[in-house]
């Protein structure tokens, strides 16, 4: 062979060990994983579990806090103990055994009850990226939920009880750039064709073709021909499905008809016919996107305004000037029949606009920058870049402080009574669960914990639940059966639940460390009986 | 060794939901301290897969009282394996994972006995698989899961055309693949089986050989060029593609990228290489853990009759907040694996060749087999009319491929024994003829 063959790259360890993920979340989506330091607090089944997903994918740091002693139950149901750590430090024991688990992960514990250090260190917390609490009584979670609203850090609190899982995520504010959605419609643009797209289009007669390159033209230029038509002779898009499917009979009848006049199955024609309902439509701004570009902090910037602010503003000043009232372009295509160099042309005509628009907003960024008085090397353009490929599917999530659900004064129990209006509603755990809280802060105990107490357990916890709803502005529940199952589960933790609990509020960490995929907005249960599970929003 | 007491507090968490009675229990749920016996001493589960899924099966099992538990997984461990499978280590690299993952179980978890089997599934025959109670799959290959499935059907009794309910072994299957999972609870022979809902697994990605070789488009177009024409071409290693070794992987690598630059294609990367030749499915630890554990609670509910069942089919996506759906997969009436009812397969043309009736069989969505050896009853003997399989029978019986199903001497209604490797025993088609005779 003439030149030489390309090496290969080297595959750092590193690389190899956490291959699986990195083509989830990627190159950067790690790095971000690895500069995180996550605090649980409570090393309970739950807790363990959750550390487990995070130390195996390989978070920088955590610390566990816990004043516990390890018991016998706790073995039970907590696989990140053993048999003879019974008396000693659970926090201590736990963070031994899951810091084998990854050898890249620094772990260590704080051997106190979480209240003590609430009240007697409330900086400690100041510089988690994400902290998560499970089994946390009623008045230190209102403590905690309130310090770290204030801090802007993420708080994550679980419990499980019997077969019912509950995750509640607290939140001010929450930017992601990746959402990855499932099903992402093309960037195509076909009715607003950028200047370089519409001149390769031009350039192009479908009729000139030799029967070959017939059916090798790109469906998009197929489909972009035919679009032009019809809004040459209906002045504007198909809009009904009526329109589509006259639409799509055009494209049909546009296929080559060999020597006995029946129509060729083109396949790139088959394609742009398939296309039209995913393909044509106007190409606007989302209007979730909309109001991002519309939102206080992106139009008034300040020297403190995030990275994330300060490129949405630039794309909005883009939008509102080069981009012609769209977004940059998102730059990439589908595949599609084709040969190679007619795909591979199409591909690069879009690639280079969405370059230029994406040089466009990092020329605006700059210009914020420096309006700011900030540094142009404090938004790397790889940002922006990123940024712009993914403008279409960004997303800003605001949530609620835990603590306002536990002050009567601001909360809103209208939504509650609404959903038990449906008797399927998970709401009900819910409100059992709250009344289960309150059954703790009266009696120090879980109800039905004791095998001699179910019974009395029940009336207690009712008259628990009744005096909540009553604060709430609510009438009496009468779904006692539901009152009667959680004084059965006596405050049972069941390790299946809790791992299915764990994995699930590791991967809402994961969520806020890498800023990628939207978290639960805000209040999540499952029903391991039925295998159900609702959101909520309080 | 630790005390009763200890041993009585340390199942406290159970002991709560099976020594109680609750108002949404199984009707036929009766609380006693029996059933935590029986689940402890007697209750014996195969865990199929000792991966990401697999791992945390056992963990879930063995904190859900289980204690006599089978293991059953050929491969060893990766370096890959690392960031879910949280049972190995690095030191255990190379080391069977069936083997690693019980002893692990076993010393973490007093009282455990979990038994490792390093072998495939097709190794163990009926008599080792009717000794359980239930068989909780987590694997990845979809052939396996078939072959599973159709073993817990061969073992079912019928009486007089009437199950028999004590030969049901319960099937609980879990799958992932990034951050999306299913489970589901099969009771073969009452309720939906694999085979009932195969065509809810998407069919494999491939790409037309015409665009791999003239009109390529995407970086994969280039590896799998590579892969399927230039290797055999070259042989650069006198082997077949092996995807676990460094210098294959290397060779493919950069004649994809030569290939990639030849033709203006962008964005081939080392990582993508891997991808396409060894078909990896990305995974993360927490989306094993969920479904793992969601597999765990429905044994634990089978075993102890404390809840109802899953019915029957729960997915799970965590990518936008966390999104399930339970659903009721419903049981194919005509099912080729649990229908008792032999599949018929219409012929609609006299010129329908033995090749044809393969070539269905293999693309059929609700068949999707593989290389199907077919042997059928005809003038009084049992002919081999096509077996790809064995050497010396695939070059004897190629002939046959040409020939029509009505030269080979098959009739309308006659029923073909089909044997493939997505099922433990042959399935029955019967052919049903449909063209008229106008047409002959």
């Amino acid at each position: 062979m003439a030149s030489p063959a390309p090496k290969s790259p080297e595959q750092s360890e590193r690389n190899r060990k956490y291959d699986r993920q990195l083509r989830l979340w990627g190159d950067h989506g790690q790095a971000a994983l690895e500069g995180a330091h996550v605090c649980i607090i409570n090393a309970t089944a739950l807790g363990t579990e959750i550390l487990k997903s995070l130390v195996l994918p390989g978070i920088g740091a955590f610390t566990i806090v816990d004043g516990k002693k390890v018991t016998s139950e706790d073995i039970g149901a907590n696989f990140f103990l053993e048999t003879d750590s019974v008396g000693k430090s659970r926090a201590q024991v736990a963070t031994q055994m899951l810091l084998e688990l990854n050898s890249d992960v620094r772990g260590d514990y704080i051997d106190e009850e979480p209240d003590q250090i609430l009240y007697n260190s409330p900086d400690f917390f100041n510089n988690f990226t994400v902290v998560v609490a499970t089994c946390l009584a009623e008045k230190s979670l209102v403590l905690l939920s309130q310090r770290l609203w204030e801090l802007n850090i993420p708080l994550i609190v679980c419990r499980t009880i019997g077969f019912i899982a509950y995750m509640r995520i607290q939140v001010k504010e929450h930017m992601v750039i990746e959402t990855h959605p499932d099903n992402e419609i093309p960037d195509l643009r076909l009715d607003k064709p950028f200047e370089t797209l519409k001149k390769h289009v031009d350039s192009v007669n479908l009729d000139a073709l030799s029967f070959k390159d017939h059916s090798h033209v790109p469906y998009l230029i197929v489909l972009y021909k035919f679009l032009e038509k019809w809004i040459l002779s209906k002045g504007e898009l198909p809009n009904s499905y009526k329109e589509k499917s006259q639409l799509k009979q055009m494209i049909r009848e546009g296929m080559r008809r060999d020597e006995n006049d029946i129509s060729n199955s083109e396949e790139n024609f088959e394609e742009a016919v398939k296309a039209v309902n995913t393909c044509v439509g106007h190409t606007e701004i989302p209007e979730n996107v909309t109001n991002i570009l519309n939102d206080d902090q992106c139009i008034n910037l300040t020297a403190k305004s995030s990275s994330f602010w300060i490129i949405a503003k630039a794309v909005k000043d883009f939008v509102e000037n080069e981009g012609g009232g769209l977004l940059p372009l998102k730059g990439t295509l589908p595949d599609m029949t084709a040969d190679t160099e007619k795909y591979i042309t199409l591909q690069q005509i879009y690639h280079k606009q969405a370059i230029a628009d994406a040089e466009a907003v990092w020329r605006r960024t700059l210009q914020l920058l420096r309006q700011l008085g900030k540094s142009s090397d404090s938004i790397p353009e790889r940002d922006v870049k990123l940024f712009c490929r993914h403008a279409l599917n960004i997303h800003v999530g605001r949530g609620t402080c835990i603590a306002d659900e536990y002050d009567c004064k601001v909360f809103d129990a209208s939504n509650i009574v609404q959903c038990l209006e449906n008797p399927e509603s998970m709401m009900i755990y819910y409100v059992i669960l709250r009344g289960v809280e309150k059954f703790q802060t009266e009696y120090n105990s879980y109800p039905g914990e004791f095998d001699d107490q179910v019974e009395p357990d029940i009336v207690k916890l009712k008259a628990c639940i009744t005096k909540l709803l009553s604060e709430w502005g609510c009438g009496p529940l009468v779904k006692d059966d539901y009152v009667h199952e959680f004084c059965r589960f006596g405050g049972a933790e069941l390790h299946s639940v809790s791992g299915f609990l764990g994995g699930l509020a590791a991967q809402e960490v994961i969520k806020f460390v890498t800023n990628q995929y939207k978290p639960v907005h805000n209040t999540f249960i499952y029903d391991a009986v039925t295998s159900n599970s609702g959101t909520f929003f309080f | 060794m630790m005390g009763s007491d200890h041993m009585h507090r340390r199942w406290s968490n159970l002991r709560k939901v099976l020594e109680r009675s609750g108002p949404f229990c199984r009707p036929d749920f009766e609380p006693s301290t029996e059933t935590l016996q029986f689940l402890l001493d007697n209750c014996k589960i195969l865990v199929i897969g000792a991966g990401g899924l697999g791992c945390e099966l056992l963990k879930d099992l063995g904190l859900m009282g289980f204690r006599q538990i089978h293991i059953i997984d050929m491969d060893t461990i990766e370096l890959s394996n690392l960031n879910r499978q949280f049972l190995f280590r690095h030191k255990d690299i190379g080391s069977s994972k069936a083997e690693v993952a019980a002893k692990f179980i076993n010393s973490r978890i007093p009282g455990c006995n979990v038994i490792s089997h390093c072998c495939k599934i097709q190794d163990k025959a009926e008599d080792f698989y009717r000794q359980f109670h239930i068989v909780i799959c987590g694997l990845d290959s979809i052939i396996a899961r078939r072959w599973i499935n159709g073993m817990l059907l061969s073992l079912l009794v019928y009486e007089d055309g009437e199950l028999d309910r004590s030969s049901v072994i319960p099937m609980i299957d879990g799958g992932t693949e990034g951050f999306k999972g299913n489970v589901r609870v099969i009771l073969p022979g009452l309720t939906a089986c694999i085979e009932c809902t195969l065509d809810l697994y998407p069919p494999q990605v491939t790409y037309p050989l015409c665009t791999i070789a003239n009109t390529p488009r995407l970086p994969e177009h280039c590896i799998e060029y590579v892969k399927v024409i230039q290797w055999p071409k070259e042989n650069p290693f006198e082997c077949a593609i092996d995807g676990d070794d460094p210098q294959h992987i290397n060779w493919i690598y950069e004649k994809s990228i030569e290939r990639a630059a030849q033709f203006g294609i962008q964005g081939l990367t080392y990582r993508l290489v891997q991808g396409v030749v060894k078909n990896i499915i990305p995974a993360v630890a927490s989306t094993n853990a969920v479904i793992a554990a969601a597999c765990a609670t429905e044994a634990f509910k089978l075993a102890s009759s404390c809840s109802a069942s899953l019915n029957n089919y729960m997915v799970l996506n965590d990518i936008d907040g966390i999104y399930t759906y339970t659903y009721e997969a419903e049981k194919k009436e005509d099912c080729v694996a649990c229908s008792q009812v032999p599949k018929e397969i219409e012929i609609n043309s006299p010129k329908f060749k033995l090749n044809d009736l393969i070539e269905f069989l293999c693309e059929k969505p609700d068949l999707q087999m593989k290389n199907p050896g077919l042997t059928a009853y005809i003038n009084g003997k049992n002919k081999t009319l096509y077996m790809q399989t064995v050497a010396s029978i695939e070059e004897r019986t190629r002939e046959n491929l040409t020939k029509t199903l009505v030269e080979l001497g098959l009739r309308n209604g006659s029923e073909i024994n089909v044997a493939d490797i997505t099922t433990p025993s042959a399935i029955v088609l019967k052919l049903k003829f449909v063209y008229c005779n106008s047409d002959m």
